[in-house]
């Protein structure tokens, strides 16, 4: 029971870092885009893509939080009595950004878009790189079963930082992935070419430190590094494959295939990580099954799970669909490329 | 387990606090309190937007349309920063509350995941319903927001289980202070559920429709007497003055299963120190070295409130073991909490009187009488001073408790860090986005009445399309 409870968390992990990853870098490229008048069409395209579907996306946390603090609750507790610097900035750095981006949408007069602008994409980069080292200092095991670990130190060391690092660099390259698509629906030629560019120049980057995190992880996490060479090696190496396939196909100015070769390849990083920290939860100290709760409420999580594949799925399909769906009363049709 | 079971193993002396208790209970307290104003309006103005929706296709009535439109543009900026500010009490229960989480996470926190389903539904619904205008046919896009006002069901009383729970556990089985069972059914549809949802949820509907309407009878009162005016006030207003007496009857049983069940807290709200009959209710006065000063006493009205007859006895704060006895200081909080509570909604249930009369006997005074306008301007900023109250008479009520008779709240707070930056920085952000919330739909408001509906941009909406990024 605590092995379905673990896949259904590590599922919304990677629909979290997916779709909520994707707007995160978006904030990254807003925070980029230069004064007012440069940056205002990239915003502008930014602003279109994110705003239906911003709180859907960020709705994959909740349940993430949620699942791990009533099936794994003294982990939980283990990780937040440890973490509670990245964990807490990052709660306040999505407060600012979720206010800052409603609020940019319904003010006119440009210094106090630029103000919430600001908010918006400045805690973009800083939330995302928090929930990165977070994930160091979990998998490095600097988390201790009983919690309390050290308080800077546990997230603030190669490991941290390298997850920090990486988990910005990633949502950038999404963002960019999944902007140029946009763009290139839209017809848009100027920001097609604008976001190819910057997708992959943070593709690049993200390979180059993936591939540097991968000695870091040799030095500081044996374990883990074992792990990732033998028994995730299929998944690391297809992880590589597609995000190749994804910056061919940017060097290419080719669509097709662009998204899903960008999410396949951050899926299974996130899978690797996943496989090869099994059984672990923290470290090699907690395991899965030493942290999990009762049945009856593994029985409920799982049961909660269900539903949401059953109701949540069709709906979010629902929303996707009606997002890029031209209006009933003759607006313009969408146009394809 | 009873309290007397629990204090076997609970010896610590009163003075051994952390030195986080404190700043950990007001942040919470704080940061609960400023998104419980924001409930209402995720819970109970999607439902508004509907009736003013359904009412406009129905009826064909533009006025009441262009209500439902504006009001959902206003859910989106509030939904939003609810969304967000929801967020952080998730990481504030693990940050603040470890040992809550860590001891009955297995039980407390899976209402949490039920909750999450709903809000889930609520998120992808808000955006499809707020995105779907002009984009969807009328009727499909009405009943778009529909799960929306569903799902705000649900999710109050996931949470309201969660929050029920703590005041009286049920459902777990525990061996050496450790939950080895869950009963999941038992855990959610506890003792107190049912009644605590349930005013929750309306509390929500008077909320969000005292403050609607309270803007438009400000709007009415500036000379704005227009029949958009006149809809967007009787919308509001209908809902919260019909849902106020439902309310004042469920908060009265409340009373009496508080009284029953939870005597400590009742003991508090009664501000009473002494095990006795006949006893009168106190209106207002504090509790100092364990006796009651000053105060306005009603004779035997608390035990015929309590039991419905003057010789109902009821236990006063001493029958409180004296290691989990609420302070002098807390039970007067407490008191006054819920003599505002009452007094507020029964000043609130006069407007709602003079509000049906006007309505039955002389309509055409609704928009004219300045006087019941400027009482029902006032109403908004009363209800949620009303909810604030009866929130702090749950919570503070529960003192020194956080579950009821399992853990004390100076057991389940953090012990490690200094919580003092993070409180200050979560005030001053706060603040911020409080001010910049009021300031930025006081500004949407303006460009309405101006420029009309067309010039404004539409958060979230397809005329976003057309005018996008800074303007300068």
């Amino acid at each position: 029971m605590a092995n379905l409870v673990t896949v259904f968390l590590f599922l919304g992990v990677i629909a979290y870092g997916l779709l909520a990853g994707a707007d995160f870098g978006a904030g990254f490229w807003d925070l980029l885009a230069g004064g007012a008048r440069r940056g205002r069409a990239p915003r502008a395209l930014i602003d279109a893509s994110l705003a239906p579907v911003w709180e859907a996306n960020h709705t994959w946390l909740i349940y993430c939080l949620v699942i791990l603090w009533s099936g794994f609750p003294t982990a939980f507790a283990a990780l937040t009595t440890t973490c509670y610097i990245p964990l807490g900035v990052a709660a306040l750095g999505i407060v600012l950004r979720g206010a800052g981006f409603a609020f940019r949408k319904v003010s006119l007069r440009t210094p106090e878009q630029r103000l919430y602008g600001a908010a918006f994409a400045a805690s973009s980069v800083l939330t995302p790189f928090c929930f990165g080292s977070v994930a160091g200092a979990l998998a490095s095991g600097r988390v201790p079963a009983g919690g309390g670990g050290n308080a800077l130190t546990s997230w603030l060391n190669p490991s941290g930082v390298l997850g920090g690092v990486l988990a910005v660099l990633v949502c950038a390259h999404l963002a960019a992935v999944y902007l140029t698509v946009t763009a290139r629906r839209r017809g848009d030629g100027d920001l097609f070419r604008y976001f190819c560019v910057r997708g992959l120049a943070s593709g690049v980057l993200a390979g180059a430190v993936s591939a540097g995190g991968i000695f870091v992880l040799r030095a500081d996490v044996p374990r883990l590094f074992h792990n990732l060479t033998h028994r995730s090696l299929p998944l690391v190496l297809l992880a590589a494959l597609g995000g190749l396939a994804g910056l061919v196909l940017l060097r290419a100015e080719e669509v097709r295939g662009l998204r899903e070769a960008a999410a396949a390849a951050v899926a299974l990083v996130l899978g690797g990580w996943g496989v090869s920290q099994y059984p672990y939860l923290l470290g090699t100290h907690v395991s899965l099954q030493d942290a999990a709760s009762p049945d009856a409420t593994l029985g409920v999580l799982v049961g909660v799970a269900c539903v949401a594949g059953v109701l949540i799925l069709p709906s979010l399909i629902l929303l996707f669909r009606v997002v890029g769906r031209p209006g009933v009363d003759g607006r313009p049709p969408r146009r394809r490329s | 387990m009873t309290t007397a079971d629990a204090l076997t193993y609970l010896s610590i002396p009163a003075d051994a606090d952390p030195e986080q208790l404190f700043p950990a209970r007001e942040q919470m307290a704080f940061t609960l309190g400023f998104h419980i104003i924001l409930v209402p309006f995720g819970v109970a103005l999607t439902t508004l937007m509907l009736i003013a929706h359904h009412r406009g296709l129905r009826k064909g009535d533009t006025e009441a349309l262009l209500l439902a439109r504006r009001w959902s543009k206003v859910a989106a900026v509030l939904f939003a920063v609810g969304a967000v500010t929801g967020t952080v009490l998730s990481f504030e229960l693990g940050i603040l509350w470890p040992g809550l989480m860590k001891n009955y996470g297995s039980a407390f926190g899976f209402p949490f995941a039920v909750e999450g389903l709903f809000f889930f539904l609520e998120a992808i619904f808000v955006s499809l319903y707020i995105y779907g205008w002009d984009r969807m046919r009328p009727w499909a896009h009405f009943w778009c927001g529909v799960p929306v006002s569903l799902a705000g069901l649900g999710g109050t009383a996931s949470v309201v289980a969660a929050n029920a729970w703590m005041n009286q556990p049920a459902g777990i089985t525990l061996e050496h202070g450790k939950v080895v069972a869950v009963r999941p059914a038992e855990v959610y549809f506890n003792g107190a559920f049912w009644l605590e949802f349930l005013h929750m949820f309306i509390a929500a509907y008077i909320v969000a429709g005292f403050v609607v309407a309270g803007v438009y009878a400000a709007g009415m009162l500036r000379g704005r007497r227009d029949r958009y005016h006149r809809v967007g006030f009787v919308t509001g207003f209908a809902v919260a003055a019909y849902a106020l007496p439902v309310q004042i009857l469920v908060g009265d049983t409340i009373a009496r299963q508080v009284f029953g069940d939870e005597p400590a807290k009742f003991a508090a709200i009664e501000l009473l120190p002494t095990t006795s009959s006949h006893v009168p209710e106190t209106l207002g006065g504090v509790l100092a070295d364990g006796e009651v000063r000053y105060g306005l006493k009603i004779p035997d009205l608390a035990s015929l409130l309590a039991g419905f007859r003057p010789s109902t006895r009821i236990d006063g704060l001493e029958a409180v073991p004296a290691q989990v006895r609420p302070t002098d200081a807390e039970a007067t909080v407490v008191h006054w909490a819920f003599d505002i509570m009452v007094g507020t909604s029964f000043l609130l249930l006069a407007v709602a009187l003079w509000f049906t009369w006007l309505w039955w006997l002389r309509r055409d005074r609704l928009a004219t009488s300045r006087w019941f306008l400027r009482c029902a301007s006032a109403c908004g900023v009363v209800a949620v001073l009303c909810l604030e109250s009866g929130w702090v008479v749950t919570e503070v009520g529960r003192q020194p408790w956080i579950v009821v008779g399992h853990l004390l709240t100076r057991d389940a707070v953090a012990t490690h860090g200094n919580l003092w930056p993070f409180f200050g920085t979560v005030l001053a952000l706060y603040s911020a986005v409080g001010a910049a919330a009021v300031w930025v739909l006081r500004a949407m408001a303006r460009r309405w009445r101006q420029q009309g509906d067309a010039a404004a941009p539409v958060p979230y909406g397809p005329e976003h399309e057309v005018r996008e990024g800074p303007v300068s």
